[in-house]
């Protein structure tokens, strides 16, 4: 089976800073890695592929040094894949994103699956895989925490919500997009990171795809970022300091204090 | 036709109206007075219960439309969006909010794309802008470090989902009434590439959300055998069990009684972290909490800042002292 797994880079840590003129991140100076969360879409397309034979092709967009993120996931195990990438693409939000990551896959040729991580870290809006599969009219199972089965042209998976876990027959091609508990991501292999550094990963731009202007970027984003700001966090704590037996005594007798001031016991 | 009014996704299990349904009211009403337009509650369901769509007008919806097959009993994604995308069509809403539930998540961006609708996910605030009539959605970024207001200038219908749990349910009120439609949808509408074939409650999630009392236990236990001195805090509370991120990766604890940014929100009357730094990522899930308190061995663990009463000290020696003094306080009341 041939899988395609989108995957984004995301900054490595929670010191990021934004463009407070455009409301977009500033991407310069931070570590870039693969999004934690889409390592769990690889890992499954991996076995997947193990299981089953075939291809598993990771899919970026983003600028030019992304390409680091489609070689870690060659390093992997992943076979290949492809970089979306074009100065017209810039300051996306989950529509555009979307749109463009839909129009890259129909250049791929033929697929069963494709499997992303449930968000990413940075934006934190999980729009992006359901958008591709409204994109490309594919059914959709969001969720995922099992890929218990796949036949022929169906894939049994298991979903988790809200009240336990729903088994899906999914029509095959169809999206997932997969939560942690579907398979724990394996490291990069040496064999995997030579192949990755060999690898050459062409680029899909603007003139690539059939895609339309007025869809690309930030211009093509139905959403604007009009204000960012650090939230406040205020409440006034009593604090106990427990260090020996008498004070842990105190802190305790003081918490049961405050649960019965309360009215919490 | 011009774009009017404000809906809310209301949600259905097994027939009855789910409580995401009246926090969404309550979001609703507030913007529905804004804009001066009609409160809508759309449901999609099967033999859905007559007295819990009235319930949603007593709770401050002007209407609901119901559109029920046996193909909606539950969620699928393609007959659920197609569907709704008929209606967004028929009736042209300005607003359309949902609960960022596994259904809210997957239902709205599907039906963003087809509708060419802007869409923001998780939104905390939700007001209108007072010039142009724009709705200002406020979200938490970057794992929580930002706090970003987001605008749909000239994409109707404005799409947004809501957290569970971030608001109050709306109350009911005397005497209220509305239109109810029942609508039965068409055959052509009811496609599906998927299909729900069983479904297996997960009991040791329940609750957690629902819970007036959370335990939450963080890194400091250190390893997952301590965790049963979390549970036995826990019991003695009569508390659901809660981790941060960090102990959910290890494998301590599964991923349903994760809280933060990336798992649950809860609001519970009382909160107790132990043994959790509070990064931005956790305190995005519990900040609402009535109440909170905090054990931690480093006093500037961020938890603090959001905890109105913190033991800075040893777990391992602290908690054994809490869930004495607990059970020695409710043994007492029983006699």
């Amino acid at each position: 089976m041939r899988i395609i797994v989108p995957i984004k880079q995301v900054p490595e840590t929670n010191a990021v800073k934004m463009d407070e003129a455009t409301g977009t991140m500033i991407r310069d100076g931070v570590e870039a890695i693969v999004n934690p969360l889409d390592l769990y879409a690889i890992e499954i397309a991996i076995r997947l592929r193990e299981a089953h034979g075939g291809e598993v092709l990771a899919v970026s967009m983003g600028p030019p040094k992304a390409v680091k993120a489609v070689k870690e996931a060659v390093a992997m195990g992943c076979d290949g894949g492809v970089l979306v990438s074009d100065k017209a693409f810039a300051g996306a939000d989950t529509w555009a994103t979307s749109y463009v990551l839909a129009e890259a896959i129909k250049t791929l040729g033929d697929y069963q699956l494709i499997i992303c991580g449930e968000r990413a870290t940075d934006g934190d809006t999980g729009q992006v895989g359901p958008g591709i599969a409204a994109w490309l009219d594919l059914p959709v199972a969001s969720y995922v925490s099992k890929v218990e089965d796949v036949s022929e042209d169906i894939c049994r998976c298991q979903r988790l919500v809200e009240e336990g876990y729903e088994i899906l027959d999914v029509t095959m091609p169809a999206v997932l997009t997969v939560v942690k508990e579907v398979a724990d991501p394996r490291l990069p292999t040496l064999g995997g990171k030579q192949k990755a550094r060999k690898l050459e990963v062409p680029t899909l731009g603007q003139a690539d795809m059939t895609v339309k202007q007025e869809y690309l970027g930030l211009k093509g984003s139905p959403t604007r970022v009009v204000k960012i700001f650090r939230p406040k966090v205020a409440r006034q704590c009593q604090m106990f300091t427990a260090t020996d037996e008498t004070s842990i005594d105190q802190a305790a007798d003081a918490m049961v204090g405050f649960l019965k001031e309360r009215e919490l016991i | 036709m011009e774009y009017k009014g404000v809906w809310i996704l209301a949600e259905q299990f097994k027939g009855r109206v789910q409580r995401i349904s009246h926090e969404l009211l309550t979001r609703g009403a507030d913007l529905a007075a804004k804009r001066g337009v009609e409160l809508t509650a759309v449901i999609f369901g099967n033999e859905i219960n007559d007295d819990d769509l009235q319930g949603l007008i007593d709770r401050g919806a002007d209407t609901v439309i119901a559109t029920e097959a046996p193909e909606l009993e539950h969620f699928l994604v393609e007959p659920y969006a197609a569907c709704m995308i008929k209606l967004i069509a028929e009736h042209r809403p300005e607003i359309v909010i949902a609960g960022a539930t596994s259904t809210g998540r997957t239902l709205m961006p599907y039906v963003a794309i087809k509708t060419n609708a802007g869409l923001t996910a998780d939104c905390t605030v939700l007001d209108i802008e007072e010039d142009t009539g724009n709705l200002l959605q406020t979200r938490p970024a970057i794992g929580g470090n930002i706090l970003a207001t987001i605008k749909t200038p000239n994409h109707r219908p404005q799409m947004a989902t809501v957290r569970p749990r971030s608001t109050q349910p709306a109350p009911t009120q005397q005497g209220r009434t509305g239109k109810i439609t029942r609508l039965t949808a068409p055959s052509e509408l009811l496609e599906s590439r998927i299909r729900r074939v069983d479904f297996v409650p997960d009991e040791s999630e329940h609750g957690l959300q629902d819970a007036d009392t959370v335990v939450a236990c963080g890194r400091g236990i250190k390893k997952g055998e301590n965790l049963s001195l979390i549970n036995d805090l826990a019991e003695s509370l009569d508390a659901a069990v809660g981790a941060s991120r960090d102990v959910v990766d290890r494998g301590w604890l599964s991923y349903p009684h994760q809280v933060g940014l990336s798992g649950k929100t809860v609001s519970p009357k009382l909160y107790v972290a132990i043994g959790v730094s509070g990064t931005i990522q956790h305190l995005a899930g519990m900040q609402t909490s009535e109440n909170v308190i905090a054990v931690n061995s480093d006093p500037d663990a961020q938890i603090f800042r959001v905890a109105d009463f913190g033991i800075v000290g040893n777990l391992f020696e602290v908690v054994p002292a809490m869930i004495e003094k607990i059970k020695a306080t409710r043994e007492g009341e029983k006699h």
